[in-house]
């Protein structure tokens, strides 16, 4: 599961919000537990694995899944140790729940963990002594990968420093507290297992499924949920709305999936968070290129573009947009209307009239479906929450505007004018997005 | 603003500093008490004439200014006032430029070190302090050249005139370059009131001058203190406790260190502040993100802005300070058919001046340098004396361009950070505090709530006025002994009870309330500003009241002050007050006088929804006494109303846990090239009157002018800050 | 190590390619003209030319210029009519107070000229509007641009 909510402190300042767990998930998900028992289902996990013997651990792949997996995210505080866990997970009417440290110590962290219990936790979600993980761990998804690999990865965070820190309990109220529904859930919709190369497909399809369904766990946040919150496979990476932002529809399609992207634009947006034409990663996006993404291998970011252009075509509304295409340069703003001369102040430092990123490209931001998509859902929520995306030279910035002399009616109206200066889209209700999406933060 | 007393000083030395052939000139004048000159300047008295020419001092002897002028004729004056954005280089050398007969060019500029305790930039008392004494140096120097090269040749001085340096033997045409008698000179006695042009003759004064800043600043050679550079200083970045009264709990040194190119991490004595110094800023930067400090917050760890409008609120009631009070005013009003009572409010404020905080030190045994921008050179230098336990003489402070003051230099907190920081290293040190931290670790203007209650007779006019203050005495810390012995600040009578209205009677009180959890310091037109807007604005519900003009109702009012009533006038005829409005659009009037000044400003405004305001035009009239440089009088009008626009409409510093929650320009609004008035139209009134202060008259001015134009555009009143805060809407109370 | 072209001059420079180039321009090289207002692209008092385009250097990491040209104030050629123009227009109409902003909006002002020679009122808001003044000497600033367009034609 992505780090919900992850608002780098840009302007100085810790946030100390609590980042928030997608609530409806949650609900959903423990909702189908319930049910599962009412129906008198049988607890009942999946037979153990029998143990064989293991070739010896690879560190520098573990180091590779680990971070195509993207652990780190999850598993470290804002601003906290790598791997020291501590990130909460806010959940508005069931608690908070924190990532657990995962660095060698060992009474706070999994030193004492065997390697079993390790790939049993990551691949099936459950911990020593039978507790039962939630699902913000993406285990139906590492369960993609092997034993061995995953002991590749317990092999690599035993070399990471130590680290005392107490991850806190969990503050989970009755009845989610009851970590035992899980199994319900997981009987449901709960771990996979590594599968076999598809032979009737050449071998970077194999390895672009692998990454996507895999360690990426793409479809955790790009596929909808079904009523018991396990993924629509009918619906697979049609695009989904996680912590109020657009995860966008990553099928073939022309008009609302990746269809129209290039080979070479895919590509560089997943190794680099931003490609001409379709804009810059934001929100949790941003992070997953920051911490994963980006230091995948060529080879590997083009195996991920094959099979994503495998994924048959499914057209969702939300993520269409038609771009139109304002004037060039840096003097073309109509000042008659009051978004527009926000935008002017506050945004165009960096994006420029013509929406061309003025420092470097980062900050171009043309074509990108989140300039009307969805109601301009990502834009509204960029503008209230901001962005920071970790890259090679250093983390490149949105500031949030939330707060301070701008109004909500101000947010509103620069969300329109981007909206209608850059795309087609017919803006609606957008104070009231506004207004939720700060209520959200 | 208040400044400190002036220490009387009898003493007088001829000043040779610097001498080899130089005539070098000091002139000392004691720095006004700020309300002292508002009454002079009220009363027609010369504000300014204690101003002297000074020469065998015996002892201490601490000048305000020299002219030096060398053999080789280069001319520099060294002055006292900082220049900050508000022209005072160019008036200076205008003044003295004037009197000794030189041009514009010839001078060159530098600042003053720190004297006996009147270097201080603020309050917009400037010009009016040196409008006498820089003159009589310009004209005691003149005439000691002149005496000069008349008996070089032997010649009468009435034959002689100057210009352009040079002194002129008109009979015979023969000239002599100042510089070529500049020696002859400095041995001559000083005259101690040498006679000054006669203002008909001005060739300078009154007329527009270049600002002699302009080119050094346009072609980005101006020296800030953000841009000194000392041979091996390192930068260094701080972060202190975000909750005022904090401690240090803990950081992680190692990972500082870490950081490529970071060289030190330090702690403050208070243990409330770490530095990171690196070789360049963005490595302290980083390493002050890998520092992580954490804090133990403290007793103020629980402050909210709702913690300081409840406290300000409560102080509407109970006992209070009585600042001023004529007839008996609470009788009247008790007895008065008709009253009426409005409460205002207005938020903490922000400085954020363009030039983030910044200061560079370096301290040795043997002696301390202070590079920076300040209001207040003196008390820089003496927190490095307390500091470093060096002599005075050894502690050299160098005032550099300040990159916008609007009141923030005049604290010094930042210097005292600084050496305490360098003090610990063996290279000059420059710290930059980021743009977060000068807005979470500024000192603010306070927050305070005012309420006046009026008794009206049968026409709606006053005839008895109550005013309550509440809020926090500025002076108190800034400067003890200003503080009344009643514990009143007078800061606070700025526009208050010192208007250009006369009332029959009225009764000033002041409840005061400290904010927790904030220091709070001057700001750009200080008491000027926090009491214009309550008074304009009231004045402006009691003609909606009496449903009268907003300018004839106050017309009414100013029926002895001819001088606010020629303001008023004429703005409303640029304004054009009695013309129909292009449709959707509403005016407003406010009056002023402050700073010595007097000035009538009208806002047409439209607000094509209750929550957006387009400001087409402005239209100030001011009487400022004699004008020496009218456009940058017009700059400081034009200028002083968009700062004071940014805070009316968007500005409110607020506390959450302690914490203050605007952090950069993206929380901090300020107003924008395509938010400004479309049109400010400044006229300047012609006058003999001395000259009055300038910088913070368009300040001041900007909320009830903005306010009063607004309530005519929307119908409702307009009594907390910033205007376009929900709580705005409330109703004014009227008995009767 | 890092190369940049700088005001016509290659530079080397030791610093880590996240480095903002405003930090290498002031406290590396020395060249101070360039200010520091907010480090977030919100002031443009940083505001530099790359390849003649008004970029905020506060926000521009090193590691990301390559080849492209940097010029900072100081490099704006005396002789470049455009930067001459508009110098004489801030200095004609005394558009300065504290000067702090200016190098950015002058550098802004000379971008803008450059692209459209006779900006009106809504294009000129319209490219500046990104620029504060805290001593808000907008008027002026429009009115120098105007004054500079002037001189130009
Ligand atoms: S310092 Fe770069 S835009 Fe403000
Ligand atoms: S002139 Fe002072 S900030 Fe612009």
């Amino acid at each position: 599961m992505r780090n919900p909510k992850h608002t780098r402190s840009i302007t100085g300042q810790p946030d100390t919000t609590l980042p928030r767990y997608p609530l409806d998930r949650v609900y959903a998900c423990l909702r189908g537990s319930f049910s599962a028992c009412l129906l008198g289902g049988v607890a009942l996990l999946a037979a153990t694995p029998h143990a064989h013997a293991a070739p010896p651990a690879s560190v520098e792949n573990g180091r590779y899944l680990a971070r195509a997996a993207d652990c780190e995210v999850c598993h470290t505080a804002e601003g906290g140790t790598p791997y020291a866990g501590g990130r909460a997970f806010s959940l508005p009417g069931i608690g908070v729940m924190y990532a657990p440290n995962i660095t060698p110590d060992k009474t706070a962290g999994i030193g004492t963990w065997t390697d079993q219990q390790f790939v049993d936790a990551v691949r099936k979600g459950v911990s020593p002594h039978w507790k039962h993980l939630y699902p913000a761990m993406p285990y139906p998804a590492y369960a993609r990968m092997s034993e061995a690999q995953v002991r590749d990865i317990r092999a690599y965070l035993a070399t990471l420093p130590v680290s005392p820190q107490k991850t806190p309990e969990n503050a989970i109220k009755f009845p989610f507290s009851i970590r035992g529904l899980m199994v319900f859930w997981n009987m449901l919709n709960g771990p996979a297992a590594s599968y076999a190369d598809d032979p009737g497909k050449p071998a970077d399809w194999n390895r672009g499924r692998y990454l996507v369904e895999g360690p990426g766990h793409c479809a955790d946040c790009h596929t909808p949920r079904t009523a018991t919150f396990g993924l629509d496979g009918k619906r697979a990476l049609g695009g989904n709305v996680v912590n109020g932002w657009r995860a966008y529809n990553l099928t073939s399609d022309k008009q609302s999936g990746l269809g129209a992207w290039s080979d070479q634009d895919l590509a560089q947006y997943l190794a680099t968070g931003h490609a001409d034409g379709h804009g810059t990663a934001a929100g949790d996006m941003a992070d997953v290129v920051g911490h994963s993404l980006r230091y995948l291998s060529a080879p590997d970011i083009h195996a991920m573009v094959v099979y994503l252009r495998s994924i048959p075509p499914l057209h969702t509304a939300e993520d269409t947009v038609e771009r139109t295409t304002p004037p060039a340069g840096d003097a073309t703003l109509p000042q008659t209307t009051r978004g527009a001369r926000l935008y002017a102040s506050a945004c165009a430092g960096c994006h420029m009239p013509d929406g061309t990123g003025r420092q470097s490209s980062f900050g171009t931001i043309t074509g990108a479906r989140s300039l009307g998509a969805d109601n301009g859902r990502n834009l509204v929520q960029i503008l209230v929450q901001g962005s920071g995306m970790q890259t090679t030279t250093g983390v490149q910035i949105m500031p949030h505007f939330a707060g301070g002399g701008l109004s909500e009616r101000d947010l509103a109206d620069i969300a329109s004018f981007v909206m209608t200066h850059f795309t087609t889209a017919t803006p609606h209700n957008m104070e009231q997005a506004v207004h939720d999406a700060k209520e959200a933060k | 603003m208040t400044t400190p007393t002036p220490r009387p000083t009898m003493a007088s030395r001829r000043q040779l500093l610097g001498a080899g052939g130089a005539l070098v000139l000091a002139t000392f004048w004691p720095t006004m008490h700020h309300g002292r000159a508002q009454g002079a300047a009220r009363s027609g008295g010369t504000a300014a004439e204690q101003g002297m020419l000074v020469e065998n001092a015996q002892g201490v002897f601490a000048p305000n200014a020299y002219i030096r002028i060398a053999a080789d004729n280069r001319i520099t004056l060294i002055l006292p006032n900082v220049e900050m954005g508000q022209g005072i280089y160019t008036s200076s050398v205008m003044l003295i430029a004037e009197e000794l007969g030189i041009d514009m060019a010839q001078v060159a500029i530098e600042a003053a070190p720190p004297g006996a305790g009147a270097e201080i930039t603020g309050g917009s008392t400037s010009v009016m302090t040196e409008w006498l004494p820089l003159r009589q140096a310009g004209a005691a120097a003149r005439s000691m050249l002149v005496q000069a090269a008349a008996a070089r040749w032997q010649a009468q001085v009435a034959d002689c005139t100057t210009r352009s340096a040079t002194i002129i033997h008109v009979p015979t045409g023969r000239t002599l370059p100042f510089g070529a008698v500049a020696a002859q000179a400095a041995a001559l006695p000083v005259p101690q009131k040498p006679t000054l042009k006669d203002p008909a003759t001005y060739t300078l004064l009154g007329k527009p001058q270049h600002r002699i800043d302009s080119t050094v600043k346009v072609e980005g050679r101006a020296i800030f203190g953000m841009d000194v550079q000392v041979p091996g200083q390192k930068i260094g970045t701080v972060a202190a406790c975000p909750v005022e009264g904090g401690t240090l709990a803990s950081m992680n040194r190692a990972a500082a260190l870490a950081v490529h190119g970071v060289q030190a991490v330090l702690v403050n004595a208070p243990n409330n502040t770490v530095c990171v110094v690196a070789d360049h800023y963005w490595a302290a930067r980083k390493g002050l993100r890998a520092l992580k400090p954490q804090w133990h917050y403290g007793p103020n760890a629980h402050v909210t802005t709702q913690t300081i409008y409840d406290q300000l609120h409560d102080g509407l009631s109970g006992p209070a300070i009585v600042a001023n009070t004529k007839g008996d005013a609470p009788a009247i009003i008790a007895h008065a058919p008709t009253t009426y009572t409005a409460t205002y409010q207005q938020p903490l404020l922000a400085h954020a001046p363009m030039e983030p905080i910044n200061c560079t030190a370096h301290v040795r045994p043997d002696g301390c340098d202070i590079w920076t921008g300040t209001q207040i050179a003196d008390r820089a230098r003496d927190t490095a004396v307390e500091l470093t336990g060096l002599p005075k003489e050894k502690v050299a402070v160098h005032c550099q361009y300040i990159g916008g003051g609007f009141g923030r230099r005049l604290e010094h907190e930042y210097v005292t950070q600084c050496i305490e920081f360098a003090r610990q290293l063996p290279y000059p040190l420059k710290i930059i505090w980021s743009r977060e931290e000068d807005l979470t670790r500024d000192r603010y203007r306070p927050a305070y709530v005012d309420q006046m209650t009026a008794a009206l007779d049968d026409r709606g006019f006053i005839t008895a006025l109550t005013h309550r203050i509440v809020g926090p005495a500025v002076v108190a810390r800034w400067d003890p002994p200003e503080l009344t012995k009643d514990g009143y600040d007078e800061d606070l009578s700025v526009t208050t009870i010192i208007t250009p209205y006369t009332y029959p009677a009225y009764r000033l009180e002041f409840a005061r309330r400290e904010a927790p959890g904030v220091v709070t310091a001057w700001w750009r037109g200080v008491g000027g500003t926090r009491g214009l807007f309550v008074v304009e604005g009231f004045i402006d519900e009691l003609a909606h009241r009496a449903g009268a003009d907003p300018v004839a109702y106050r017309r009414a009012m100013l029926a002895q002050n001819p001088r606010a009533l020629a303001v008023l006038d004429k703005a409303a005829q640029l304004a054009g007050w009695n013309t129909p409005l292009p449709p959707g659009r509403a005016r407003g009037v406010a009056v002023q006088f402050a700073f010595g000044s007097y000035m009538a400003s009208i806002a047409e405004v439209e607000m094509p929804e209750p929550d957006n305001v387009i400001i087409h035009r402005v239209t100030a009239v001011v009487d400022c006494g004699r004008v020496l440089n009218p456009d940058q009088v017009v700059s400081q009008i034009e200028g002083g109303l968009i700062f004071g626009f940014s805070a009316a409409l968007y500005n409110e510093i607020t506390l959450e846990g302690g914490r203050v929650q605007q952090n950069n320009f993206n929380t901090w609004r300020i107003m924008r090239m395509n938010e400004a008035p479309r049109k400010i139209d400044v006229l300047l009134m012609p006058s003999t009157e001395d000259p009055g202060g300038i910088g913070e008259v368009g300040t001041a001015a900007a909320a009830p002018v903005l306010a009063n134009a607004m309530a005519a555009a929307q119908g409702r009143r307009y009594r907390t800050l910033p205007l376009l805060s929900p709580r705005n809407g409330a109703t004014g109370k009227e008995q009767g | 190590m890092l190369s940049l072209n700088i005001n016509g001059q290659s530079h080397q420079v030791d610093v880590d390619p996240d480095t903002p180039l405003l930090w290498v321009l002031r406290d590396v090289l020395g060249l101070n003209a360039t200010k520091f207002g907010c480090g977030i692209a919100q002031c443009g008092a940083c505001t530099v030319h790359m390849d003649g385009r008004a970029v905020r250097a506060c926000n521009l990491p090193v590691g990301l210029i390559g080849e492209q040209h940097i010029s900072t104030l100081e490099g704006v050629a005396p002789t470049d009519p455009v930067a001459k123009a508009v110098q004489a227009a801030w200095v004609a109409l005394d558009v300065v107070q504290c000067g702090y902003c200016q190098p950015g909006q002058i550098m802004a002002a000379i971008a803008l000229l450059r692209s459209v020679p006779n900006p009106t009122d809504e294009q000129i808001d319209s490219a500046m509007s990104a620029n504060l003044c805290r001593c808000g000497t907008y008027v002026r600033i429009r009115a120098a641009i105007h004054h500079a367009a002037g001189a130009l034609a």
